[in-house]
Order: C-alpha cells, then structure tokens, then sequence
C-alpha cells in the first residue's frame, strides 16, 4: 500500500468516526430533534439505494426502474420477519436486515437471469413492470396489510432495554451506508469490478476478450439489489408503517435522479447527491407547491448541458488531495535545490 | 355472451391504448428513446379539451381540433427544447431519458399549479348507448374508440410506407448517419415524428375522456405505461404491432376485471409483458435485428 494511500485511509477513517461521534452525541443528547434525525437517517438510507443503483446503472451501465421495488421487497421482509419471529428485536433486527438483503437478491435473480441475456433496454421495461407487479401484489396479498399499510412495526430497541433507540437506529444506518460505500468501491476497483466498466464501455468487445458478461451483469445487479432490500429494512424499522404507496415508480425515478445528477459512476457524486436531494425537498417545504417545478426544470438543465451529471464519473478522492500535498511539496524541495 | 362483450370492452379501451402505444413505438422507433412524458401529453390534450369545452364552451369538433393542434406544438416544442441537444451531441440515452422523465414530472406540476391537483370532470364527449346485437351489449364509445383507432392506423401506415416524410422517417429509424448523408434532414423528421405522435396522443386523450370523464394532473402517469407496455408487446417500432398490443392490453385488462381481479389488472399487464419478453424479446411482431459489431 502507497503511503499516500495510507494517509487517505486514515483520513477518511477518522472522518467517519468523528462524523459518527459527533452526530451520535447530538441525538443522545436531543440536540438534534427527531425532525432532524429522521432527515439523517433518511440521508443514509438514500446513500445506499443511490450508491447500490450506480453500481447497476452507473457502473454496468443497465437501466434499472424499479429500484423501489427491490426496497419494498426487503422493507417487507424484514418488517414481517421482526413482527413474527419473537425474538427481542434487538436480535431479530440483523438478522432481519440480511434477510431483507438476501430475499431481495433472491428476487433479482429471478428478474436478471432471463433479462440479462438480452442487450438494450430490456432490463429497464422488466424491472419497472417488476416494481408495479410487487406494489399490486403487496396491495392485494394478505399478511402485508394491504392499502392500510402495515403496522406493528418494532422500533430498533425496547423501552425497557435502557438503550436510546433514536441513537441505535443511527449507528445502523449509518455504519451500514458507510458499509455499503466500502464494498461497492471496492468491488468497482477489483478484477471484478473493471469487467463490470468494461461491459458498460463496450459490451462486444468485453464479450470478446473473454468476460463472460452476462455472469458480471448479474452479479452487479444482484449486489445493488441486496443492498436496495437492506435499505428497505432500515426503512421499515425507521418509519415504523409501511404503505405501499410509497414504493411507486415515482420513488425509482427519484433514486435514479440522486445517482444521475451525483454522476453516473461516481460513488461520492452518489454521496453528495443523495444528502442534498434528502435535504433539499425539506429546505424548500414553504415553497413546496413550486418545488418539484423547480425540481424538474434543474433535472432537464442540469442533463441538457452536463448529460453525465455533476461528477461525470469523476471521484472527490482524500488519496488524490494527499498526493497533490506531497507532490507540491517534492516541486517547492526540488525549486529550492535548482536555487541553492 | 358475456365474455364477447368483455373483449369488444376490452377492444374499446384497447384501442385507447393503441393510440397512445403508437406514439411510443414510432419514437421509440426513431431515436431509441422511451419518451415518458409521452403519457402526460395526453394528459395536456386532456386539459385543453377541457378548458375548450368547458370554460370557454365551444363545439366539440372545435375542442378536438385544439387538443391535436396543441399538443402537436407541445411534443414539437418539448422536441425542440429538452431532447433535441441531447440527439445531435450523441449523449448516452440514460441522459435522454432522465430528461424526459424531467419534462414528465414538469408537465405535471405545472397542470397542477394551473389546474390544481382535484380532478375536472368533463361533460359526456360522444352519444352513450347500449346497442344491441343479438345477445351481445356493446357501447357506442366502445364502437366509436375501435373505429377511430382502425382509421388512424390506416392513415399512419400510409404516411410512413407511401410518402416522402414517412421514407425520411423509415430512412432516419434505420441510420440516422447515413440519413443525413443522402440529404435527409433527420432534426424536422425527428420534430415530425413527435408531433405526429403527439397529434395522436390527443386523439387517444379525447376518447379516453369520453369513457373516464375524469381528469387529473397525474391521470397520463399509469396510462402512459400500460400504452408503453402495449408497444413492447407488440414490437417496439412497428405500427400494427402497436396497435396489436393496444388491443391485447385492454382485452387481458377487461377480462380480469370481468373476473374479479380488478385490484391486480396491473400485475396482469406487466406480469403479461414479462412473459412475452422472456420468449420473444422483440414483441410479438418485432424485428429481431441482430448486432454488429
């Protein structure tokens, strides 16, 4: 490992853990209202279904619409899982994240195996017809509660327990989209990763020097579809109701906005985009009946003149920031040598 | 014979669809773009019908005419203004999509600031009557959507097979390149295309007034789909095989609900389009074109 790569890492690292540290402190302490922890914890979750979508429409380059329906699939699997199981949430609840996560691949598998074959815009017609088969299907099956939505849902920790369930739901949420950041930009850098880009590039010629291309796209769409069902559970346990109407076409497009204008394969243009398309809805609530006119005229300017999206697939990297420090500081060396 | 009945519903409603599939197909057709504000344009044709007819009380024929004539301009306009820059720099069609879900969710908006989001309900458009035939009930608006459908695709296929625009329009879908090489000017046919598509969304939001006499900001979202899907179905680019797909759509849709199952006619739909993807990818009467490289 370079050392301007250890560096990078232990910034971030640091980073992260005040980041945690300090917004863990404030909700403990009811600084931060439930108005405003809500705001964060749906921040992270948007995180991980925006970073988990680039990988599949950023990184692979395959249109997927029904995003949302991979998130209902998970926040319905484990909503159900910690209502029935009868073990003490504090439990059940991971183990209901990863159920959610599994079921949810489970479920892209399904999808992807048949649609992945072919090339072209079919994965997007199937996986939006997708997302509107489960939303009907929720409405209409019996033990998810229907239009009344489904209620009961435990909070992440007893009353009882002495633990502060506000600061719980927190740290999960967060180490998670921290978690979910990790994996997907470690995998964009493996072996595996570079056959993912080399499909979205050209998917012939990857064909041609070997990749086997429809293994590659169905492992990156079942990874985004894993972590779309894990944000799902986060969802359900944040909420506490789940109504079916949320998980509309509408609220696919809307994760596919975050990673579009954040930049398709950009993971930290998915980061920012995220956190400000969370916050911006919220910041504009008094101006809320011209807010998605204004909304959708910055989505059509935005892609008229800068159609890869804000970052294009360009990173904000500490190890790039690092190296400049280094190498600026090599030049002045090297300058003050050819004077002396 | 109910279930008779059910499929000359169903081709009613089908016929619906079909108008608003073709719309789809031939853009589709000729930039690979799924033009989603495609369904709010009926949606505007919707509107001024309304505000023609109602507001300003003029004669029917009068409100059909400035439904098509405005809605023309509209897809000419959105044309013009969101995709047109988009076309001509070869951007990835990920981006022409976002921009079209972008001018979806404006069109919307905006009808909702003008109109605000309570629906309109619009007077009866056409003579509502049960005719009968022998044993079989069927509609007069039933009759009036299929024979408007039959008559506009007749008049399509004729404009894309036998005139110059429609040569330049089959020159365009194939190599737009090459196209503009033979001295097609493939920007005014890509603004024809839309504008005929859109002239035909009007059609299709007229007769869909005239069987749902309700109108909503949002009422081209979920039918913008189903005729999306039914241009799938049918085969992506090609004009019988939109309105194939129009009519199976509405056939399935009505016979579920005849069924009892109106509460899952969507999955019906879709859960029918994955099907049929799975074994013939390129819809039922869809070319296979095979890749180069």
């Amino acid at each position: 490992m370079s050392k301007s790569k250890k560096i990078s890492y232990a910034i971030t690292l640091v980073f992260v853990v005040l980041l945690y540290a300090v917004v863990a402190l404030l909700i403990s302490q009811g600084t931060i209202n439930r108005y405003y922890g809500g705001i964060i914890t749906m921040i992270c979750i948007n995180v991980i279904l925006t970073v988990s979508l680039n990988l599949a429409s950023g990184f692979l380059g395959q249109l997927v619409l029904g995003h949302a329906g991979f998130m209902s699939v998970g926040a319905y699997t484990a909503a159900l899982f910690t209502i029935h199981s009868g073990l003490p949430v504090l439990v059940s609840f991971p183990i209901a994240l990863l159920l959610a996560g599994l079921v949810a691949a489970l479920f892209s598998v399904i999808i992807g195996i048949p649609a992945l074959r072919l090339r072209g815009d079919y994965l997007a017609i199937i996986t939006m017809g997708f997302g509107e088969i489960i939303r009907v299907l929720i409405l209409a099956l019996p033990f998810t509660g229907g239009a009344r939505g489904l209620i009961g849902i435990p909070a992440v920790a007893p009353r009882k327990s002495g633990i502060n369930a506000n600061v719980l739901l927190f740290s999960y949420v967060f180490f998670l989209a921290v978690l979910t950041v990790y994996i997907i930009y470690s995998f964009i850098k493996s072996r595996h990763g570079r056959a993912v880009i080399a499909i979205r590039e050209d998917e012939i010629a990857a064909e041609a020097s070997g990749i086997n291309t429809t293994y590659y796209k169905l492992l990156a769409f079942i990874l985004a579809a894993f972590f779309a069902g894990i944000a799902g559970g986060l969802y359900a346990h944040h909420v506490g109701v789940l109504n079916p109407a949320k998980f509309d076409f509408n609220y696919s497009i809307e994760i596919l906005v975050m990673v579009v204008l954040g930049g398709m394969g950009s993971i930290t243009g998915s980061v920012i985009s995220a956190t400000v398309l969370t916050i911006l809805p919220e910041a504009l609530r008094q101006f809320s009946d011209y807010r998605m006119l204004v909304y959708s005229i910055i989505l059509i300017i935005v892609m008229l003149f800068k159609p890869s999206g804000l970052l294009g697939q360009r990173e904000l990297s500490i190890k790039k920031l690092v190296q400049r420090i280094f190498d600026t500081e090599k030049n002045t060396g090297k300058v003050k040598k050819e004077e002396g | 014979m109910d279930f008779l009945s059910q499929i000359i519903n169903g081709l009613g409603i089908g016929s619906i669809y079909a108008l608003v599939a073709l719309g789809y197909s031939m853009v589709y057709g000729i930039v690979q773009l799924i033009n989603f504000a495609h369904g709010d344009i009926i949606m505007v044709g919707a509107y001024v019908t309304y505000v023609v007819l109602v507001v300003a009380g003029a004669p029917l024929w009068v409100a059909i005419l400035a439904s098509i004539l405005f809605c023309t301009f509209a897809g000419v306009l959105i044309e013009r203004v969101a995709y047109r820059r988009l076309l001509n720099m070869n951007a990835p069609r990920i981006s022409l999509l976002i921009t079209a879900i972008g001018v979806s969710i404006f069109l919307e908006n905006l009808s909702q600031l003008l109109f605000t989001s309570s629906g309109k309900s619009m007077p009866n458009l056409f003579p509502n009557q049960l005719l009968g035939l022998g044993e079989v009930q069927i509609s007069s608006i039933s009759l009036i959507n299929i024979s408007t459908s039959v008559i506009l695709m007749v008049l399509l296929q004729i404009l894309v097979n036998k005139t110059k625009i429609g040569k330049a329009m089959r020159a365009t879908s194939e190599d737009a390149d090459a196209a503009k090489l033979m001295g097609i000017n493939t920007n005014t046919t890509i603004a024809f295309t839309f504008g005929i598509g859109s002239a035909l969304a009007a059609v299709g939001a007229v007769l869909y007034c005239s069987a749902y006499p309700m109108i909503t900001p949002y009422m081209g979202g979920m039918l913008g789909l189903k005729a999306f899907v039914a241009a799938v179905l049918g085969g992506i680019g090609s004009i019988p095989g939109a309105m194939l797909g129009g009519y199976l759509i509405g056939i399935a849709e009505s016979l579920t609900k005849a069924a009892g199952g109106s509460q899952i006619t969507d999955a019906v739909v879709f859960g029918i389009l994955i099907i049929i993807l799975l074994f013939k990818p390129a819809g039922l009467l869809g070319k296979n074109v095979q890749e180069k490289v």
